[in-house]
């Protein structure tokens, strides 16, 4: 498929301070003189940073690797993941659109969105906020049907819960992420068939809600201070 | 049904403490040191003798990948890669297990690479699991902290390093050959093989490549013995099995049961019936998108194996992703998604891949809408053997299986779309 760079592109890029240190630290994962197997990680905390991945951001993360500029617009352009044009200023809405979802009802939640948001996927809505697109198999399959949104997955969405979504993201907040039905996670969704004992004492909600709601981060541009930066295998 | 007590994953659902204490109680990290103490041959050995099939998809016995490895380095490092890419529609059983049981993953990489005679892992975790890839990194943050990897891991005497990396949303990486090539910083296009990537693979050293769930298994076939796991299932076909149920099931969900269970079994006990009984059947998936549909009717009365979802029904267990479809299905349309899954997905590296995937996705498109000549049936048919087997990777024979599957299991109802669209069609010309 063919993707390009946008045609308007900032005049430069530069990771934050934290991310700077982030970034240095993830490249000595990699044997010396490997440094380029960070691409990925750098390039989408780049478009974490900045909301897109533009030029001047491939090129800072290239020359920082000593990679061709070329070798890190290649990666960027194949990798479906990096939006090489500007998103929704508060989010960019992923929904699920392949067999699993689509038969859970998938093209109704891609109506919504061409309702409420624009006619068009990959086209900034009229108040500069959202934008979405259709994505393939995100691997939620029997959470069907679904849509990332930001950080997060939002599953077992329901027509009027997915609007009701869109609108709280409109306002500028990120609802709850997980299954919107009330299930834990992947369990049978009409109650539990294994693994009974010591139902009473589980947590209020499965790991990745807990995770967005302890670092709260759903919808938010990464600068680096939200985690603590941790590297252990450099300590050994 | 699979007892809980003979479950390996015990927090599966994330219900239970997802700490390395919480790991820890269900029995995970108990032995670990000594169980490398025994020695390569014997973990080689035992996981041969578990009968363990690769479960990324193709079924390859994982003991017999490991033992290609050099037993002795020319030099080179070795490296163990993990494949958490999990992009095949329909499976979503590893994100359970990074998110929720990720210590079990973590031990696995562990006794493996030691085997191996790797010093070095690397995690491959998809793009999008932003959350797992969070979790995951906790968890080895504590296995670190708590000196059960490093110097000295396990106080095995053994030096492991795991590291998690992350991809951008390319199905193709999930390609053990693509993912290596994605690892190194490029494009993910698969590579010819040979070399295998035990003898060149990661930065050209020796590599194996294994699915998330066949190293999270290995701590509890090594601490229960190979009989154990052995036990279960038919032959040739040993161990417990995560399978993912979605679609038109009244209760979909991701389950660990015994292998060969009867489909029917699999989805009376966990989920909750067929959408509208057993007459509503009309197609299933068996294992995830890259294998050929089945016959409702064909499919009540089947094993969830490798061998008999292949031998029997020429289709196959790949990933355990069943997905079902009931009779409200639009069974051409269905697989026509899937043609355009693959289109989006094909690295443009092979030329039968590149254009065949972009002109089966057309003509389904127009057998969809039954703006088709009967013949275009065969001429699709056809043109799926032309993609199947002539390309790099088999993301080509991936494309070509659904909807020749389709073809095989349906077919009348595609002529009998044409024919009423043919029709349709007069009677507007008659009308005019």
């Amino acid at each position: 498929m063919l993707r390009r760079l946008h045609p308007d592109q900032p005049e430069s890029f530069a990771f934050s301070p934290e991310n700077q240190k982030w970034a240095e630290a993830q490249v000595t994962k990699y044997p010396e003189g490997r440094e380029a197997s960070a691409v990925i990680p750098l390039l989408w905390r780049a478009q974490e940073q900045e909301g897109w991945l533009s030029r001047p951001a491939i090129e800072f993360v290239a020359d920082m690797l000593n990679m061709a500029h070329i070798r890190a617009l290649e990666v960027a352009t194949f990798y479906f993941m990096f939006q090489l044009h500007p998103v929704g200023s508060v989010a960019h809405v992923q929904v699920c659109g392949t067999l699993s979802c689509m038969l859970s009802g998938a093209e109704d939640l891609i109506g919504i969105c061409k309702e409420k948001i624009s006619p068009t996927p990959h086209t900034i809505s009229k108040d500069g906020k959202l934008s979405w697109e259709e994505v393939e198999c995100l691997g939620a399959c029997t959470n069907a049907p679904m849509a990332q949104i930001g950080k997060d997955y939002y599953e077992d969405l329901s027509n009027q819960r997915f609007g009701e979504v869109i609108e709280d993201l409109r306002n500028g907040s990120a609802p709850s992420p997980g299954p919107q039905n009330g299930r834990f996670s992947v369990e049978p969704s009409l109650g539990l068939t294994t693994l009974l004992a010591g139902e009473g004492d589980r947590p209020s909600t499965n790991e990745s809600v807990s995770l967005a709601e302890k670092f709260n981060d759903t919808i938010k541009k990464i600068d680096g201070s939200e985690v603590n930066l941790s590297v252990r295998w450099d300590k050994q | 049904m699979l007892k809980d007590q003979d479950r390996i994953f015990t927090n599966i659902y994330g219900m239970h403490d997802r700490s390395l204490a919480g790991a820890k109680a269900r029995g995970h990290w108990g032995n670990t040191g000594d169980l490398i103490k025994k020695g390569r041959d014997w973990i080689v050995d035992e996981m041969k003798a578990s009968g363990l099939r690769g479960r990324g998809g193709a079924g390859f016995p994982t003991g017999l990948k490991w033992s290609f490895m050099p037993k002795e380095s020319d030099g080179r490092p070795a490296y163990l890669v993990v494949n958490a890419d999990e992009s095949e529609p329909g499976t979503c059983k590893d994100r359970e297990i990074m998110r929720h049981d990720p210590h079990s993953l973590i031990e696995g990489c562990l006794i493996a690479s030691f085997a191996m005679n790797a010093n070095v892992c690397y995690i491959y975790i998809r793009g999008e699991y932003i959350r797992e890839r969070e979790a995951l990194q906790t968890a080895i943050d504590e296995a670190y902290e708590a000196g059960l990897i490093g110097k000295n891991a396990s106080k095995s005497g053994w030096q492991f390093d795991l590291f998690l990396h992350h991809g951008a949303g390319a199905y193709i990486c999930g390609e053990e050959t693509a993912l290596l090539e994605s690892l190194e910083g490029k494009k993910g296009m698969p590579r010819m093989k040979p070399p295998f990537p035990a003898g060149a693979g990661l930065y050209g050293c020796p590599t194996t490549v294994n699915n998330v769930e066949s190293i999270a298994v290995v701590p509890t076939i090594l601490r229960r013995g190979a009989d154990w796991f052995a036990n279960f299932g038919r032959e040739n076909n040993a161990g417990t099995k995560l399978f993912a149920i979605s679609g038109h099931v009244n209760s979909p969900c991701v389950v660990e049961e015994e292998m060969s269970i009867p489909f029917e079994e699999l989805i009376e006990k966990h989920c909750g019936g067929i959408r509208g009984g057993w007459k509503n059947l009309k197609a299933v998936i068996p294992g995830g998108a890259s294998v050929p549909c089945v016959r409702g009717e064909e499919m009540r009365e089947a094993l969830m194996d490798f061998d008999y979802l292949r031998g029997e029904l020429g289709s196959g267990l790949g990933t355990a992703a069943v997905i079902v479809m009931d009779h409200s299905t639009d069974i051409i349309k269905a697989i026509w998604r899937l043609s355009k899954f693959y289109k989006h997905e094909s690295c443009g590296q092979c030329t039968p891949c590149r254009e065949g995937t972009g002109w089966m996705m057309r003509v389904m498109e127009r057998l969809v809408n039954g703006n088709a000549d009967p013949s275009e049936i065969d001429m699709l048919l056809d043109v799926t053997k032309q993609v199947e087997g002539h390309t790099i990777c088999a993301l080509g024979d991936a494309a070509a299986w659904p909807i020749q599957g389709l073809i095989r299991n349906f077919r009348e109802e595609i002529e009998d779309r044409l024919k009423r669209q043919v029709s349709k069609q007069n009677i507007l010309v008659a009308a005019q």
